[in-house]
């Protein structure tokens, strides 16, 4: 399949998802005071949030066909997505300031004059367009990678805590072991090991994230095994595989949210970082800053790129760890107490 | 408490020897020798050629123990190689990693000693001091600075100082480094400020709910009821009492001191064992790279095992547990 059409279908998917999630949402009171709570404290940060999440979606619904008359021969064939047709393909030659009407260095006359809301970078692409295709990538690193690392660590992390014996030992192991190697020393080994590309960045990221959570998931299990309503379950000779479900899981989700939250900034961060090295993301803000980097040594000095970069990171990372913050103090029971 | 030592000890050995299991793996077993050499020496020479460069670099053994083979094999070879510091040469250019790590380690500790004691010493004030004014506007407030510092990414901060203290203000060289004591200030000064800079939110948001924690507790209150100072509660009942998390979650960063800071030292010039490793990377230099993580990792394990027998030495349960 094309991966478009991937990129739809998990559109789609993530609608549903989201759908599901709204209707057991509302059937739990717990759940939809914590929501109407989180609403009240950090309306802007969710309503920030909610652009570049709606950024990104239309990001990533593309289709073939449709190209406008002054289209080559090649695009026409290619699948692109709706901020593709109504940002892209304003190409320049090289660098212009926003707004301007001639090419920075050299005052050549634009092929799209005043088009440029941000500018130009070095060859010619616009830069808010590019600032935009950002958002898709940066919500891809954190998504991908916490689908990946979340269930891995909440798998081990709840049989090390609820069987505990030999599994606890082995998992045990293979966390410190995991977590005494430098955490970023070991993601640039795994991706140069791996290869770079989306997927192995996740991947990487993936490995070197879910031992933290998994420590927190398996310390839960173990003060959760212990309460007296999962004694009286397993009197009553409910099923082992019953109880982690019914009464453990439920019992881990809002650790699970806090951490999804939590977790997802530090990936974007780290993103940027390895961007710096070479082994990023393509399109990603950290390219376009690692890219714009040595343009503040330029003379008159090209700022627009890096700013638009910079700016569009900060926003994201800024709206999301508001978020977590309420989040942690809505859903955690223990800082509830502490304010009562 | 000899046993729990013996215990603790054997525990840390074991991880050591995982950590090099796991770097076998990633870099012998998924990344064949013959693509390092491949990637060393260009895609386009003969056969022979790798062979020979196989042999030099000590990569020509079969990986696996096996009938005949049990202890001449990489994988021996590699735990015996890793324990005794014999690293060898380095894949990209055969220097002797040993020496480059020698090298390196100086420079990297002049950056990282100051800057770890001076994030220190703003960020525990800080935290105290936010602490102390909780639940105010005060408190509030420095809480949205410490998020907004936090949500900056690192690269900017480096850019944004270069550009602003170094280019535009002349305070301070942009990078550079001398090993002459009078004049290293003034190239460690911009990267110890970014290195303060970037770390001092996430800092005074973690020490602070340590304090907060502390300062919710039985005997607190009873201090309180006593009639005893809010301020004397902060400096004596509360931040002494969070020591203890606090220590625990400082030694854990001291070992990485050592291996120094990949994005300063590169940025800022300063020819320690972080911007060695970022060379490393961007030559495709494996063998650094694995030497590097097992040093990490060493000196984190050593650092654990001391800590918890610090712990287990004055505190009695936790030997028991």
């Amino acid at each position: 399949m094309e991966s478009h059409v991937v990129s739809n279908w998990v559109v789609v998917a993530l609608g549903l998802a989201s759908l599901a999630a709204i209707v057991l949402v509302r059937r739990s009171r717990i759940w939809s005071d914590a929501f109407v709570q989180l609403w009240r404290r950090r309306r802007l940060a969710l309503f920030v949030a909610g652009i570049y999440v709606g950024i990104a979606l239309l990001d990533s619904v593309a289709w073939v066909g449709g190209a406008d008359g002054n289209a080559d021969a090649v695009s026409v064939h290619e699948s692109r997505s709706v901020i593709d047709r109504l940002f892209g393909g304003n190409q320049e030659r090289s660098y212009s300031a926003p707004f301007a009407d001639v090419e920075f260095y050299g005052a050549q006359p634009l092929a799209h004059p005043g088009s440029h809301i941000l500018g130009t970078d070095l060859i010619g692409r616009d830069v808010f367009y590019l600032a935009l295709k950002g958002a898709r990538v940066a919500l891809l690193i954190g998504g991908l990678t916490s689908l990946l690392a979340i269930p891995l660590a909440l798998l081990f992390g709840v049989s090390a805590g609820y069987f505990g014996g030999r599994i606890d030992t082995v998992v045990f192991f293979v966390m410190s072991t995991l977590a005494s190697m430098p955490g970023l020393l070991l993601l640039i080994a795994l991706i140069m090991v791996m290869g770079k590309s989306t997927f192995a960045v996740c991947v990487a990221l993936a490995v070197t994230g879910w031992v933290g959570f998994c420590r927190i998931a398996r310390g839960e299990t173990l003060k959760l095994r212990e309460l007296e309503y999962v004694s009286a379950a397993r009197a009553l000779g409910v099923s082992e595989l019953q109880i982690v479900m019914r009464h453990i899981l439920p019992n881990l989700m809002h650790l699970v949210i806090i951490t999804f939250v939590l977790m997802f900034s530090g990936l974007v961060l780290s993103e940027a970082i390895l961007s710096w090295l070479g082994i990023g993301v393509d399109g990603s803000w950290g390219q376009m800053i690692d890219q714009a980097r040595n343009e503040l040594s330029r003379d008159p000095i090209v700022w627009w790129n890096i700013s638009a970069a910079g700016i569009a990171l900060f926003g994201l990372i800024l709206a999301v760890n508001f978020i977590g913050d309420a989040l942690r103090d809505v859903l955690d029971p223990r800082t509830l107490q502490g304010n009562e | 408490m000899l046993a729990y030592a013996i215990r603790r000890m054997g525990y840390g050995i074991l991880v050591v020897l995982g950590v090099l299991f796991f770097l076998f793996v990633l870099f012998f077993a998924v990344t064949s020798p013959d693509d390092v050499a491949r990637k060393a020496l260009g895609e386009r020479v003969p056969d022979s050629v790798v062979e020979q460069w196989k042999i030099n670099h000590g990569y020509d053994k079969p990986l696996f123990p096996g009938p005949g083979r049990w202890t001449d094999n990489m994988l021996v070879d590699h735990y015996r190689r890793m324990l005794t510091f014999d690293f060898g040469r380095s894949d990209a250019d055969d220097t002797p990693i040993m020496d480059r790590i020698t090298r390196g380690a100086g420079p990297s500790l002049t950056l990282t000693v100051p800057l770890f004691l001076l994030s220190l010493f703003t960020g525990i004030p800080l935290a105290l001091l936010v602490a102390f004014f909780r639940e105010t506007y005060i408190d509030r407030l420095g809480v949205v600075i410490a998020v907004l510092a936090m949500s900056v990414s690192i690269l900017l901060y480096i850019i944004g100082a270069q550009y602003l203290i170094g280019k535009l203000l002349h305070w301070f060289p942009i990078s550079g480094f001398d090993t002459d004591p009078r004049v290293i200030a003034r190239f460690l000064a911009l990267p110890i400020l970014v290195g303060v800079l970037s770390g001092i939110g996430g800092d005074i948001r973690f020490y602070r709910t340590v304090f907060l924690e502390e300062s919710n507790t039985d005997y607190v209150r009873t201090a309180r009821a006593k009639g005893c100072g809010e301020a004397r509660i902060m400096s004596v009942h509360v931040f002494r009492n969070s020591l203890i998390p606090l220590l625990t979650q400082v030694v854990v960063a001291i070992p990485f001191l050592f291996t120094g800071s990949l994005l300063l030292e590169s940025f800022f010039g300063i020819p320690g064992l972080g911007a060695m490793t970022v060379d490393a990377i961007q030559g495709n230099d494996f063998s650094v790279l694995r030497t590097m993580v097992y040093i990490g990792s060493l000196l984190f394990v050593v650092g654990q095992v001391l800590t918890d027998l610090s712990y287990g030495l004055v505190d009695p349960r936790v030997r028991f547990e």
